[in-house]
This record gives C-alpha cells, structure tokens and sequence, in this order.
C-alpha cells in the first residue's frame, strides 16, 4: 500500500465516467461485518464539522470512537464561526442549478486545481447533507410556505446556499455535535476534551496511536486505535492575524507530515475580502462579515487618493466602485481571491479608507433606499451589530470598512480519493486536507466538504482499510513505538520550557506573522519568498534561544500550548514559502507578481502546474523532497477564469 | 474610535488548581486603548506579566467573536459584562472609563468546578446535551429537506433557541445556579421542529433529570439568565421546557 507509484502520487480515483466513479467505487470497497466492526477502535482528532460529522457516523456504524478535542467541550471548534451558508445543489429556486453545475463552479473557482473525481463527489453528497441536517432539526432558513430559503454567493450565478440567518456553521456543528453526542451516550464514543495531540505513533508504517497533553492537568497520555482520523481545521494563524480561533493550529498536522504523511499545496491560502480591518498592535484577530454581505453591499473607495472627507460627504461620481467597474458580470460578487486582491490594488494606490489607509468601503445605502432598512436588517442583523460592537460605527448610517483577512487554507496534508495521507491508516477530513478547493475555495463550500466528508466520505472508504486490517495485531500503549513517541513530546515540551528567554510567545508570533504577510500574503514574488525562507529560518533559531514561556509542564499553562503550536509554525511557514516559491504561476489565492496580465489578471500556467505538489519531509536539517500528483481534465476545459 | 489611553483598575481571581483556595489580585493597567477588546487587555496584562518573571492569568477563550461559548468571565457581578447580548470577548474597552475598576471572575457554581484561575469545568453542560438533546437519526439518507414543510413562525422560533451558544453564563448569573435556560433552549428548539416531535416527552424528562444530578438548582424566575445571555434566548425557554416537562410527566407511564 503505497502512495506512490513510480514517484508519481496515485490518487485512487476511480476509472469511469465522471457521474459513476463514487458509486462504482463505493460498490467495490470492502465491507466490515457488525459483528467485526466492534473490535475495531478509530481515533478522531477534533470535533468541527468534520470531526464531529465522522466520529458519529461511524460510531453509529458499531466502531469504537475516540474523540479529541482542545476546548472543553466539542461543540466550539472553529466550525462554529461559519456565518454565511451551506451550497447544495438541490436547485430549488428553479434557476438552473444541477450537480455539475456546482461541481463545475467549483472547480472553475479553485483555478482548476481540484480533482475532478473528488469535487464532483462532493456536489453529488451536497444534497444528502442537506437532507442529514433538517432530520437533525437544523434549523434552516424558510420562506412562508415552510419550505428551505437559498440565497446566493461569491462565485456562482445560482442560489444555492442554505443558510441560518448569520451563523450557519453554529447551526451544522450543533447538528453533528448532538449526534456526538447521541454516540456519547450510547457508550460507542468516547469523549476527550481538553486534549491536544502531540504526535502520531507508527507501527510497522501505519498510524496506530496518538499521544496528547492533558490540557487540564498538563500530563501525555497514550492512545491506540486501528486507524487515527486528522479533522483538525487549518492553518491560517501562521500568519498571527486570521479569522481563525485563537487555538486553531496546524500542530496535528505538522507532526503527522514529520512523520511521513505528505504536504500538499501549503502555500494555497484564501484570504479573505471581507474583514473588520486592524486597529491597533494590541489585535489578537480578525473578524470577518460574512461574504453574503457581497449580495446587497457595494464596494467602493474614492476616485482620489488620501481623500480624508467622511465617505457620506463623497459625491456619487468621485466614487470608484472598483468591482462593478473591472467585472461588470460578476460585480461585488466576485470570487474571494479576486475581491481581495483588488481591495489590495487600490489601497497600494493610495485609495484606502479609514485612520489607517488599509481598508475600502462595504455600503449599503443603495439597499437600504431600495428594500428598507429592515429588510437589509432581517438578512444581516446580526452581522450589522457584531460590527458596531466591534467598531463602534453604525453600518445602517456609515459605509462598513473592510479588509481582506486570512480565512482558510486550500492546502493540507495530501490525500486519495478515499481521505487517506500517504501514510496507512491515517486519514484526513475537512479543512486539514487539500483536496476539493485548488486553488481558491468558494463561499459556503468548506461546510459543504467538513460534513460531505465526514457523513459520507469516510464512513464508506475507512471500512475498506479496516477490511484489509481485520487480522492485524492489536496494539496496546505499552508498545516500545509508545515510549518513544511519548519521550520525544516531553523532551521537547521541556527544551522549550528550560530556554527562559527574554521574548514572549506573541512576540514571535507577531514576527512570523509579518514575514508571512508582506512576502507570502496576498501578493508574492521570488525576491520576497526567498527573503522570507530565510527570515523564517532565522526566527526560528532565535525562537529555541530566547523563548519566555512561564510556568510549568504538569499544570493547566495556556502559553505552553500557544508555544509549542508557535514552534510548528515556524516550521510550516518556511513550507509554504518555498510551495510559493516553487509554483511559479499564478492561481486562485497565490498570486505570483512575475505572472500577471497587463490588466493585473493571474496567469495560470496549465502545461507546468496542472498538478497538485506534495512535500514529503526529508529530516529538520534537509530540504523537503518534493512529489507531483499531475491533475488532469477529463469532462471539462481549463479557462482562463474570466469574471468580467 | 477614540486615540484616549485609559488607566484601569483589575481586581482578577487567582486560583492554583481546584483544591486551593483563591484570591483577588489587583493589577492596574495604563495604557488601555479604548478599541480593545477585554480579552485583548488581558493579553496585554500577562504579556506584561511574563516579561516581568510573574505568572499570567489563565482564562478561557477561543473564537473571540461572540460564538464558540468559551470565554466565562464575571465582571462585577456580571456574568459576560455590561453589554447586553455580547460575549465577553466582544465587550470593548470603550464601554469603560479612565479610572473605572474592575473585578473579574469566573463563572461560579457547584456545577461548573474552576480548573485555574479564571478557567472552569463545564463538562456537565455536553452531559446534559448527551441525555437528550438531539433527534435520533443516523446519518444514511433521510427524507428530501423539503419533504416535510415547517411554519416559519416555528422555524424562526426554533432558531432563537438553537442560538445558545453553552457558555453557561445562565448557570453563573443564577442565585440558583440553574442551568434551566440552556437546558430549555434545545428542550424548546426541538419541540417547535417537526423533527423533535417523535422523542420530544423522553427528550425533556431526561434531560432536565440530568440537569439536577449535575448539581444545577432548580429556577425560581429570577430572569437574571435573560439578562445576561450573550444569545439573547428568551426565559419563555424556561416556561417551554416546564410545560413539556409536567406534560411527559402526566403522560409517560
């Protein structure tokens, strides 16, 4: 069972047309017995949408779960930050939409970096989440006839999204979450909170156990399985500021790829258009308005630069609404990357709004003249009051300000068709792994794939592997690989407590933050990349000399945890800058400045990066080995993406 | 947004594990931006501390958008702040003036042990939610969405209800400690779904059950829940849920 045949990654995608490939997959994977199914244990770190989505369904199967979270209760991963919607293309509204309309969608708004096989799998699961949800008393939106509301999102000309007023990812983890919870009860599950895992434990090169941190009471623990699940979210806080949780963390993930599990596409980074902007040193994150604002709000900055006069003192016609004008189709509702990167465009001109120049206007004037305030309050309610909290402005009065953010990473730990890593018996679910977004992921779609994931990916295609592992020998915590594992953790958890340096955590965070933002943010170049690799290096050496991390190993100690996640990073981020590096084109959220249009357009470049690069780790002091799965289309044609 | 530094006073709870006993400690911070959030000056404080060799103050936190339910902070006297409907992370410093002081603690109940500091065990909360509070279906390939039509009255009721977001901030604002707003709000979102009809007698027995073993007390329609629900849930959660309650009593044999 090798990833890799004749250095080449094989995906497993299954031959067939495009519409047949799951089911005819699903038809040939290997079944595990009920009675068989008991005597297997199946780890699951993490508890968002894909966690939590995966852990229930295949408890509810008859395996034994275990299920690992950081918080202390499952029910506040990160999913549950989610505002906008769900896709699903059960084409309601009657306006065109079908499954390989959002499979192509999808595939057209990641750049064309996506498999096929696995994108159109998720828009043909789309419908069934759908379905899952409301049995579970999901409440969605309803029109006054009692059926589903859908509205519409960046990227796609259809409504398709469903969605519970602003906090639709609440609304879906809540649903997987009770179903947890339903496993919980039945004994089928058992809950962990306030466990983070450490490193993954190999036996015979499959995944076997993992060790964590107690996070109450600071001891490691062990734990076998026969197979471990990775549904631990992504890693945008590289970057220091993000959208993200503040203990959402790449550290699962980094161990497991220094273990052997590949690294695919790390530098793909969505980045956000519609942010609540920086105001002071002191943030610790950003928060984002829900890109459904992109519906009613118009975007626009002024026509000249440093016009300091209160955006209701700028005439109509000194105003630029930048993306109307550039992409009269699509309008304010552009893909993310593109809204973005232009947002970024005018500010570098000199056009930002607000004390710090690094923002453009989100107006709702126009709506609000034309449907109300208080239907423009009914859709955004919610999200018009987090911003005046935050702010302290009015939106209903003053334009909102906005900034792009980092939101979500595209990249991940590689994986098949059937969600496994390169390495056997460790597989990967949602936004830990790289595999349906390319290049760019559309809004209302990382809820689509967590829960497409973990209902109906894994709970078909782990049973194959436990199928061919039924005879295997069953590993307790007292094998040698559990010492081992266990000792490298600790040891490494008290080099960092014995520096007692003059730094905080933060402060280096802060530092990674920068380099990553200015040379691997939204706008890259070979001179800044290379600059940063070596940046990073450096940060790195001077993190493990003057570290000052308080307190000790063996008790509850925040900044511990925040350390050891810091020291992954550092690692990571010189990853993704040489993923950057390497991809020397331009695609969805990596833009390479050196592959631009005239106009400013990103230039794909299909006949030397229509592939997906994976990095496989070679040792800390040797450059990472570098593996191509190429992606190929066989049912639709790379365009150059074109939203005007 | 204002430029104006402030001088805050804190008075912050201290405490080493659950067996010690704590202590307010006091801090004074002078450089308070009024675009902070409250978590952020708590950042700011133990970046301070640790660059001064002294322990930081642990508190939970984790979205900081008013969401995940993490951050439990009582500030004098009141659970999640000043600012109604707002999660303590969401509180900003503008919401203060130079000088004010400021006690800070965590939630407080039988229910909810402290582990340190400011940070507490809320465990009992998902063994509520594990008793009862889901529809009983497994994943596989239910009915079309659209199959069963829901009045919108119902749907929109039942999403003010799922709106809680278990910080247990009910439980902390409490004389009782009573975890009854929390516990209704699923008990009532479920039985304004058609989906939650089937279980919905079983579903409110068990789980206020469970809510008294835990050691949460009984409500005496205090409403002080109400009051500081970061989600805003109505207390007609808590009549909801009593109704059903005596109603699966009269009728479970």
């Amino acid at each position: 069972m090798t990833a890799t045949k004749n250095g080449i990654l094989d995906s497993k995608v299954p031959e067939g047309d495009l519409k047949d490939k799951w089911d005819n997959h699903k038809k040939n994977l290997r079944l595990v017995n009920p009675a068989n199914k008991r005597k297997f244990t199946v780890l699951v770190v993490g508890t968002g949408l894909a966690g939590a989505s995966a852990a229930a369904s295949l408890a509810e199967l008859g395996y034994n779960v275990k299920v690992f979270c950081i918080q202390d209760s499952a029910r506040r991963a990160h999913s549950i930050a989610a505002q906008g919607g769900i896709n699903a293309a059960k084409n309601y509204p009657n306006d065109g939409d079908s499954i390989w309309r959002l499979f192509h969608d999808t595939i057209k708004g990641g750049d064309y970096r996506s498999r096929e096989a696995n994108v159109y799998r998720l828009a043909q699961v789309s419908n069934n989440i759908i379905d899952q949800c409301v049995a579970q008393g999901v409440p969605f939106a309803r029109e006054y006839g009692g059926l589903l509301d859908n509205r519409s999102f960046g990227g796609a000309q259809v409504s398709r999204t469903f969605y519970a007023r602003g906090q639709t990812g609440q609304q879906l983890l809540l649903g997987a979450y009770s179903a947890l919870m339903r496993q919980v009860h039945t004994g089928k599950v058992e809950m962990l909170a306030r466990r983070e895992m450490l490193d993954l434990v190999k036996i015979d090169g499959k995944a076997r156990g993992i060790v964590v941190r107690n996070l109450t009471t600071g001891e490691i623990e062990r734990y076998a399985g026969d197979a471990v699940l990775l549904c631990t979210g992504g890693y945008g806080n590289v970057y220091y500021l993000s959208t993200n949780a503040k203990n959402s963390n790449a550290s699962a993930i980094w161990r497991c790829y220094k273990r052997g599990a590949q690294f695919a596409n790390p530098s793909f980074t969505q980045i956000h258009p519609t942010c609540i902007p920086v105001s002071g040193k002191y943030q610790s994150k950003l928060t984002l308005m829900s890109e459904s604002l992109r519906n009613d709000g118009r975007v626009w900055v002024s026509k000249t630069k440093n016009d300091k006069r209160h955006p209701t003192e700028i005439p109509e016609e000194e105003r630029d609404y930048f993306l109307e004008r550039r992409y009269p189709s699509f309008g304010n509702l552009v893909p993310r990357d593109v809204a973005s990167r232009n947002a970024k465009y005018v500010c570098d001109e000199g056009r930002g709004v607000g004390k710090t120049g690094l923002a453009v206007y989100l107006d709702f004037r126009d709506a609000i003249n034309n449907y109300g305030a208080d239907t423009i309050k009914g859709k955004y309610g919610n999200l018009f009051a987090m911003y005046e909290k935050i702010t302290g402005e009015n939106p209903y009065e003053v334009p909102m300000r906005i900034f792009p953010a980092v939101h979500f990473t595209m990249g991940g730990l590689w994986v098949d068709y059937n969600l496994s890593s390169t390495i056997p018996g460790l597989y990967v679910l949602g936004e830990a792994n790289f595999a349906d977004h390319g290049g760019n992921r559309l809004g209302a779609s990382a809820l689509m794939q967590g829960l497409a994931d973990g209902y109906y990916v894994i709970p078909n295609t782990l049973g194959d592997y436990l199928a061919e592992n039924l005879h295997a020998e069953k590993i307790d915590t007292n094998h040698i690989a559990f010492d081992e594992v266990e000792k490298e953790a600790t040891d490494r958890i008290h080099k960092l407590l014995n520096v007692k340096g003059r730094k905080t955590v933060l402060d280096f965070h802060r530092e990674l933050g920068d380099i990553m933002w200015d040379n691997v943010g939204m706008s890259r170049n070979k001179k800044d990349l290379q600059k940063a690799i070596t940046a990073i290096s450096e940060l790195r050496e001077e993190y493990w000399k003057d570290v000052n991390i308080p307190g000790e190993s063996a008790t509850y100690n925040k900044y511990l945890e925040y350390a050891l996640r810091i020291a992954d990073y550092m690692e990571l981020g010189e990853l993704m800058a040489r993923d950057a590096l390497d991809r020397e084109e331009s695609c969805g959220g990596h833009f390479r400045e050196e592959f631009q249009t005239e106009d400013g357009e990103a230039v794909r470049d299909d006949e030397n990066f229509s592939n997906v690069t994976s990095w496989e780790f070679q040792g800390d002091d040797k450059e990472p080995l570098k593996n191509v799965e190429p992606i190929e289309f066989e049912f639709v044609t790379p365009t150059q993406r074109s939203y005007k | 947004m204002s430029d104006q530094i402030m001088t805050i006073h804190l008075k912050i709870w201290k405490q080493n594990d659950p067996g010690s006993s704590g202590k307010l400690v006091d801090y004074t911070m002078d450089d308070v931006n009024p675009d902070m959030s409250f978590l952020e000056m708590l950042d700011w404080l133990n970046e301070r501390l640790m660059n001064e060799g002294k322990e930081p103050i642990e508190f939970d936190h984790d979205c900081r958008e008013g969401i995940c339910g993490s951050c439990n902070l009582v500030l004098n006297g009141m659970a999640h702040g000043p600012e109604p409907g707002t999660a303590v992370c969401q509180l900003h410093m503008r919401k203060y003036k130079d000088g004010d002081t400021i006690v800070v603690e965590p939630w407080r109940a039988k229910a909810f042990p402290i582990i340190k500091d400011l940070v507490v065990d809320r465990y009992a909360f998902d063994r509520i939610m594990a008793a009862g509070g889901y529809v009983s279906v497994n994943t596989g390939a239910p009915a079309d969405a659209n199959a069963l039509p829901v009045n919108k009255y119902d749907a929109d009721l039942a999403f003010d209800y799922a709106a809680c977001i278990g910080c247990g901030a009910c439980v902390a604002a409490c004389p009782n400690s009573s975890a009854s707003l929390f516990t209704g709000a699923k008990v009532s979102q479920l039985a304004h779904l058609p989906q939650g009809t089937p279980e919905r007698k079983r579903r409110v027995v068990k789980m206020v059950d469970k809510m008294a073993e835990e050691g949460f007390g009984d409500c005496s329609n205090y409403a002080e829940c109400e009051a500081v629900c970061p989600a805003e849930i109505s207390i007609t959660a808590i009549a909801e849920m009593r109704r059903e309650y005596a109603k699966a009593l009269s009728e479970i044999v």
